[in-house]
């Protein structure tokens, strides 16, 4: 008779010995495989007698149940040392760097006028564009400015060859050529934002012979210099996201508007920082005025039943005084350094939901 | 334009402070461009009395003065020559902020002795130059007070005036916008005509053909005899000191004074000088003029002089003759008051680069009506400082006459203005610009007043009327609007947005550079052409239009390589130039790489870019464009500035969408870059804009339940076979099963055979209606095979 409590305490003993997994399925096939000792035993009972079957099998079940469990139980304890192990070995140095990526950025005169054109396109200005390269009429003419005007002479205009007969192109002053463009295509109701590159003969350390205005026109029959104010003074606020700025309007002269004015906002110079907000100081920042009926006149508009104002501003010198950038010369320097910290991230895209700037 | 408060109070009678004047000037529109107030560097600066002056014990030079400054005496030491007792002085105290220095006086000790203070000098104070002692305050002066209240300071105002303001180049211009503003009252202007005592002795004429009379419309004469030409008394000579102007003579100084105080400029001529009577007539070919400056000028037929017998002696509205000045030694004149051409005025100025005051004043406009009131008043001052007498004027021509006269109707300043101003007040405004205003009810007459050129017709009068009220009363209006907005951008426009960004999230950088560029570059890339360059470039290497956005990044490269930064990602979007007509103007977005693609990494070795890195920029660029994926067909032909062998364009049918490739080595050398330098052109416009659909629903999506087959060939094929070829061809040898290929390995050596190259393909089976059998899956790819073969005469590698 075999003493069935040493068989499983010997399978128990050798199933908790057993060092790795390799090792315990030897024990497996050894204990409960087709050849394997337990099943030897299991085999067994069919040579006794009944009595003797029932009594034995149900030990010897137990017996088999309890070395099954125990490979179980073994087999999830090597497992688990196993991959303790291979994490151990796995291990890195984390703080190594990451693969180099590039980073790209957006100029800050692009993302200036996007946040131009997210604030005016709220209030239902579309964006017009023009040449660059321009005629007389466009750039002066129409826009009222008289013929002994200096800006028309050697001045401060890029001009290029005359032709045969005796015209010539020029690189356009401002942005209100396009204004004229506007109104030569679409009859009134308008209301446009027109920003783009413009171009001086002027190099010094506050000027750049090619530059960026944003020029606004509005022309129905109902808006008058308080429109103007309100559109403007909501502008400044939401461009340099401070409410209580200050907003002064000053009589001014251009020839395209009348009555003009020139637009000074509160700023503060303490402590030799310029902050945009109330304060002792004012700051020049745009240009404006009611559309000149000549200028109407002469886009084929009637300036007794049409009105409406225009503006111009820098897009630079907007962009300068929000986000403190000191020289007007280095937005055209492309020196990385300077793009990587002024510009903007690509997914940073002004809106007025989100507000324009993180 | 600079006038000093007390002359403002000649012509003004006001209360208001200094502060309130610059002020209400601003917002007239006549801005303020500094006010120069003396007063406001002397805080702290009291009169002192010397009370004592001693030698300095350990010194021969210096002084040792006792002061009383109010309740203190102060032991100061001295080194003035004037030092003494009983001397007024002025006195400051440590903390006193020196004006010439900027510096807060400091507590001394001069040669062993402490010194509590400083006697100043006007220099000191930045009143004078006198720095010969220091001031002696008159002998009555109270002692202790601040030296403000005992010397008087005229702040100076420096005004910038508008082009249409010509009227307020003179101070009484001014004046009269402020009172008619309501801040203070204008002084009558008296002008009594002086009874001549002699007949002039020089006559005046106009000699002009009758299509050039507008030259010099009128001139006026005056002779004077017995004068004086000493110096001006002291008021007149603080008035043109403190504007920049130094006196001279009187009668100098009396034309200058004219020209700032009543914007009238004058010329006076030594009469002893002079050959026969005066004229005014057009310049001579080959005529010469020395002037005043002591610069000689060749004058020709466009230029309007003042002459006399012996030829050219003043250049008019210009400058004077320097034959015909006047000296100490004149006793004789003759004052010249006209009126010139403003036009013909600054052409002749900025032909002859002068620039005067006259010539400032007279290219803007002069009050025509003027003349005469100015040739009494001159005549005036003139008797008034140099004694003589003055002849009977002699007259030539007349003012052109005013005809203006403006229906105004009072409502339009609502219109306008948004503003509502009661039509009285309207009234007192124009009334006190100057302009006679007539009628009532909705419509009246207005004649502006001579001064004012710039008023021609009803907008100005409105322009006047809301300037003069004050553009802070006119009430802040929203814009009507929707409730929500619909979207402004235009499809272009949306687009240059998404392929800015797109290429940005890409790690290109965006820079912004010149439209112009040296023409000699220009020329490399296709560009230099006559009508695109420019006629007065700002330097000669900005002369020309761009014809390509790179050349302008591979220098801004060529600058951060400089700089020490040699790995470099830029793009650009803007503009280039073809031709000079609207339509040859085309916009681009254009991006370099020049380096290595990234940095040196411990994982992976450092990889210089090529022109794959180009392509894809290129391709990313027209897909955020939303270009078509599909139907780009990739050439390898591209302009002259890339590497023949390694470059390409992007095409959609026989329109160019975008050029990339390595950038020439010629043209790296021109530029004195180091490479590799890749780059990308892309032509916004080429990418065709999304039709416009009537909803934004996408297309359904139809997803296979069967999984996709990936098979392997490898194709031997010549080495001048495109890769391109062999994906076309394996694509198209089952459309409906074959979803994708693509080339994972390129292999060229010597195993293959000369001349030959291996390349092999991944290709994607998805089935569709059932699971694919292997005689299914075989039955492609031979399929596949066959196409390859017949396509590009390429067999599966053995």
């Amino acid at each position: 008779m075999i003493d069935l409590d040493q068989v499983r305490a010997e399978a128990l003993d050798s199933i908790a010995g057993a060092a790795n997994l390799e090792g315990l399925e030897q024990l497996r096939v050894a204990l409960l495989g087709k050849k394997g000792s337990v099943t030897a035993l299991m085999k067994s009972l069919g040579e006794m007698s009944p009595d003797e079957r029932r009594t034995t099998g149900q030990q010897l079940n137990a017996v088999k149940e309890a070395v099954a469990q125990a490979l179980d139980a073994r087999k999830t304890a090597l497992d688990a040392s196993a991959l303790d192990e291979r994490l151990a070995r796995e291990r890195v140095d984390v703080t190594l760097s990451v693969r180099p990526e590039m980073q790209g950025r957006i100029h800050p005169i692009s993302q200036t006028i996007d946040e131009v054109v997210a604030i005016f396109g709220q209030m239902g200005f579309a964006v017009a564009e023009g040449p660059d390269i321009e005629d007389d009429f466009h750039n002066f003419t129409a826009l009222n400015f008289p013929p002994e005007h200096p800006a028309r002479l050697m001045h401060d205009t890029f001009f290029l060859p005359e032709k045969e007969d005796g015209s010539r192109f020029l690189l356009r002053t401002h942005t209100s050529p396009v204004q004229v463009r506007t109104m030569l295509k679409q009859p009134p109701p308008i209301r446009v934002i027109i920003p783009g590159r413009t171009y001086r003969c002027d190099s010094d350390m506050t000027h750049t012979p090619m530059f960026h205005q944003v020029e606004g026109l509005v022309i129905d029959k109902a808006t008058n210099m308080g429109h103007l104010k309100g559109c403007l003074i909501e502008f400044v606020k939401t461009y340099f996201e401070v409410d209580d700025v200050p907003v002064r309007f000053r009589p001014s002269f251009f020839p395209f508007t009348e009555p003009s004015a020139e637009v000074d906002i509160g700023c503060s110079r303490a402590g030799g920082e310029l902050k945009i907000g109330a304060g002792a100081d004012w700051l020049e920042i745009l240009g404006c005025g009611m559309v000149h009926p000549n200028v109407l006149k002469n886009c084929g508009i009637d300036p007794d039943e049409y009105q409406g104002f225009a503006f111009g501003m820098g897009i630079e010198r907007i962009a300068m005084l929000k986000y403190g950038i000191p020289d007007l010369r280095t937005f055209f320097d492309s020196d990385l350094r300077w793009l990587r910290h002024y510009g903007f991230l690509p997914l940073d895209v002004p809106t007025l939901t989100g507000g324009l700037t993180r | 334009m600079k006038f000093t408060l007390s002359w403002l109070k000649r012509h003004l009678d006001t209360a208001a402070t200094v502060a309130e004047i610059a002020d209400r000037l601003t917002m007239l529109g006549l801005e303020v461009e500094s006010v120069d107030d003396p007063a406001s560097r002397l805080n702290g600066f009291i009169v002192g009395h010397v009370l004592q002056a001693d030698k300095h014990p350990n010194a021969d030079r210096l002084r040792l003065c006792k002061v009383a400054a109010g309740k203190a005496t102060l032991q100061v030491v001295c080194g003035a020559p004037n030092a003494r007792a009983g001397l007024k002085v002025v006195l400051a105290q440590p903390g006193v902020v020196i004006p010439a220095t900027g510096e807060a006086l400091k507590k001394g000790n001069v040669r062993g002795v402490e010194s509590q203070g400083m006697m100043c000098s006007w220099r000191e104070l930045k009143l004078g130059e006198d720095h010969e002692g220091i001031i002696e305050l008159p002998s009555d002066t109270p002692v202790g007070v601040p030296l403000t209240s005992v010397i008087h300071l005229d702040p100076v105002f420096d005004v910038s005036i508008t082009p249409n303001r010509a009227d307020c180049l003179g101070v009484r211009g001014i004046a009269r916008d402020l009172a008619a503003s309501g801040l203070g009252s204008l002084k009558p202007l008296s002008i009594e005509p002086v009874k001549g005592a002699f007949a002039s002795p020089v006559g005046v004429s106009l000699q002009f053909s009758p299509d050039t009379a507008d030259a010099c419309p009128m001139f006026v004469g005056r002779s004077f005899r017995g004068l004086r030409n000493g110096e001006s008394p002291q008021w007149l000579k603080d008035c043109l000191t403190a504007v920049g102007l130094r006196p001279i003579s009187a009668l100098v100084d009396i034309t200058n004074y004219f020209t700032v105080d009543l914007d009238r400029p004058l010329h006076v001529f030594d009469a002893a000088k002079l050959n026969g009577d005066l004229h005014a007539r057009l310049a001579r070919p080959g005529e010469q003029l020395a002037a005043l400056n002591g610069k000689t000028y060749a004058l020709d037929e466009t230029m309007t002089v003042i002459a006399d017998d012996a030829g050219a002696q003043g250049l008019a509205g210009v400058i004077g003759g320097e034959a015909t000045g006047v000296s100490a030694e004149t006793t004789e004149v003759v004052l010249e008051v006209a009126l010139f051409d403003p036009m013909r005025t600054a052409a002749t100025g900025r032909r002859l680069a002068i620039d005067s005051d006259a010539r400032y004043r007279f290219e803007r406009g002069l009050d025509p009506a003027f003349a005469i009131p100015a040739m009494e008043l001159a005549t005036r001052m003139i008797l008034e400082l140099c004694g003589g007498e003055a002849s009977q004027p002699v007259v030539a021509g007349a003012a052109p006459a005013d005809k203006r006269s403006i229906v105004f109707r009072p409502q339009r300043v609502a219109q306008l203005g948004g503003i509502e101003v009661p039509v009285a007040e309207m009234v007192r405004i124009l009334d006190g610009l100057g302009c006679t205003v007539s009628g009532e009810g909705e419509s009246l007459v207005v004649a502006p007043p001579s001064w004012r050129a710039d008023i021609t017709a009803e907008h100005d009068l409105v322009e006047e009327v809301i300037r003069i009220h004050g553009y802070d009363a006119i009430p802040t209006l929203s814009m009507p609007r929707p409730a929500v907005v619909r979207p402004v951008l235009t499809p272009q426009q949306k687009r240059a947005g998404w392929v800015r960004r797109g290429l940005a999230v890409r790690g290109l950088v965006e820079t912004v550079t010149w439209s112009f560029l040296p023409s000699a570059l220009a020329a490399m890339f296709g560009g230099g052409k006559p009508e695109l360059t420019l006629a007065n470039p700002i330097s000669s290497d900005l002369d020309a239009m761009r014809p390509s956005l790179l050349p302008n990044l591979l220098a801004a490269a060529g600058r951060n390589a400089d700089r020490g930064i040699k790995d470099v990602a830029l793009f650009e979007q803007g503009p280039q130039f073809h031709g000079d007509l609207p339509g040859e103007q085309q916009a681009m977005a254009a991006g370099l790489r020049v380096g290595r693609s990234g940095a040196r990494h411990w994982m992976q070795a450092a990889r210089a870019v090529d022109v794959f890195d180009a392509k894809s920029d290129a391709l990313a660029g027209i897909a955020a464009a939303g270009g078509p994926a599909d139907g780009l067909q990739v050439v390898a032909e591209a302009p002259a500035w890339y590497h023949p062998g390694r470059s390409g364009s992007l095409k959609l049918g026989p329109k160019t969408v975008a050029w990339f490739g390595e950038v020439h080595p010629g043209v790296l050398a021109a530029i004195d870059l180091k490479g590799p330098a890749v780059a990308f052109e892309m032509f916004l416009d080429a990418v065709p804009l999304p039709k416009a659909k009537a909803t934004r629903a996408k297309p359904l999506l139809k997803v296979s339940p069967f999984q996709p087959i990936e098979r392997d060939f490898a194709f031997v094929v010549d080495r001048s076979v495109a890769a391109d070829a062999v994906v076309r061809a394996a694509k198209s040898a089952d459309k409906a099963l074959i979803t994708d290929v693509l080339v994972f390995d390129l292999y060229d050596g010597s195993h293959v055979g000369e001349g030959k190259k291996s390349l092999a393909i991944q290709v994607t089976l998805q089935p569709v209606e059932k699971t694919l059998t292997d005689v299914d899956i075989e039955a492609v790819a031979a399929k596949v095979v066959d196409a390859v073969g017949k396509a590009t005469g390429g067999a599966l590698r053995g």
